[in-house]
């Protein structure tokens, strides 16, 4: 395990877990957003907007 | 070899209100709770049945992400509430074990989680629906974190009979996602939520009158008196009861909902007599909290058989003669 630098103090174990969760629970909140995105693209645009020379 | 992501500078310990535990970070579900999730379900509930009595057609799937906005600004507005008022809510019970008194999360944690979706909310829903609706989610979102939480609460004992408009402004947003503009049924369904709050929260403060008064709320039964309050229950319900039947004689509510709405407002009535009738020990306590809990039953009645006419196809119109 790394040492913290000076003046700081290593996660308990916790922390960590509690880090972990947020980080899992921040990663789904944004993929929500991208499938919400897509999803209202999609929907006001048609799915014709997929439809396009390339 | 040294390392920043693994470790707190000394010191930086957890700063809460009562008895904050050292560790620093909240947990996933913590932060969930700063949203109120049982406010984001009526939220939700009162904004869809907005949604269904408008003249109108949305796409589903725009619907439901705009229902989703609408109940992430209510969430957002209720953690802003939570920061603002984590000094008072430590001090009553029914509220100290909340995340921020209780030193699972830290204050600034909690405005900036709370600003993050309230600005998050708004303009997803802008963009999924129209502006009227995101510009009538931000004022949502202000009046009950600013004019509300900030400065009628804790200066006024008509602090919940204004701010209960915050309370009642879904079915307007709902509305206006679908409609784009905002029409009668919803106005409607706003008063009515509008008067409905004063008696509902009044039974709770004459129950928990003591704790609003160790805080310094100037809740109604502490400045003008139980007895007071309890004659301005009976007002509003007064009020309440026939406003309650409007939507049958504006005819976007049928004959499911006239039968709720008239034995809704007659058992309102009911129960605010007594209320007024009941004013000392067990018995005060009791026909306080069956107000309380009833009146919750009659709004949830009441939208539910809206929901049930516009959404499932249950209306039959009321004929007056």
């Amino acid at each position: 395990m790394q040492d913290p630098l000076p003046g700081y103090r290593p996660l308990t174990p916790e922390e960590e877990r509690r880090r972990r969760k947020r980080s899992i629970a921040i990663a789904l909140a944004l993929g929500a957003m991208v499938l919400i995105f897509f999803v209202l693209t999609i929907a006001k645009l048609g799915p014709q907007v997929l439809n396009r020379p390339l | 070899m040294t390392s920043l992501t693994n470790s707190l500078p000394v010191g930086a310990e957890a700063q809460g209100f009562a008895h904050a535990p050292s560790i620093v970070g909240g947990d996933v579900p913590d932060y969930f709770a700063l949203l109120k999730p049982r406010v984001m379900v009526l939220v939700i509930f009162t904004a869809l049945v907005g949604m269904v009595v408008s003249h109108g057609h949305v796409n589903p799937a725009i619907g439901a992400i705009s229902l989703l906005m609408i109940a992430v600004g209510a969430g957002a507005s209720g953690c802003l509430n939570m920061w603002w008022d984590a000094d008072i809510d430590a001090v009553m019970t029914r509220t100290a074990k909340r995340p921020i008194p209780d030193g699972r999360i830290q204050p600034g944690e909690a405005l900036a989680f709370g600003l993050t979706l309230s600005v998050g909310s708004v303009l997803i829903l802008g963009l999924a629906a129209n502006w009227l609706a995101a510009g009538l989610l931000a004022f949502t979102i202000v009046f009950y974190a600013v004019i509300y939480s900030m400065w009628l609460k804790r200066a006024t004992p008509q602090n919940i009979v204004i701010g209960g408009a915050a309370g009642a402004l879904p079915p307007v947003i709902g509305q206006a996602v679908v409609s784009g503009t905002v029409g009668i049924e919803s106005i409607v369904l706003f008063l009515i939520i509008f008067i409905w709050t004063p008696p509902h929260f009044w039974a709770l403060a004459l129950v928990k009158a003591g704790e609003y008064a160790k805080a310094g709320i100037p809740m109604m039964p502490n400045v003008a008196g139980p007895q007071s309050t309890r004659r301005q229950i009976v007002y509003y319900t007064l009020l309440l009861a026939p406003l309650g039947l409007a939507p049958v004689f504006l005819g976007f509510g049928g004959l499911l909902y006239a039968i709720v709405g008239a034995l809704g407002g007659l058992g309102m009535l009911a129960f605010s007599v007594q209320v007024f009738r009941h004013r000392a020990g067990e018995a005060e306590k009791r026909a306080a909290m069956g107000m309380f809990a009833f009146s919750i039953l009659y709004l949830f009645l009441l939208f539910s058989a809206l929901l049930a006419e516009q959404g499932l196809g249950l209306f039959r119109p009321v004929t007056f003669a």
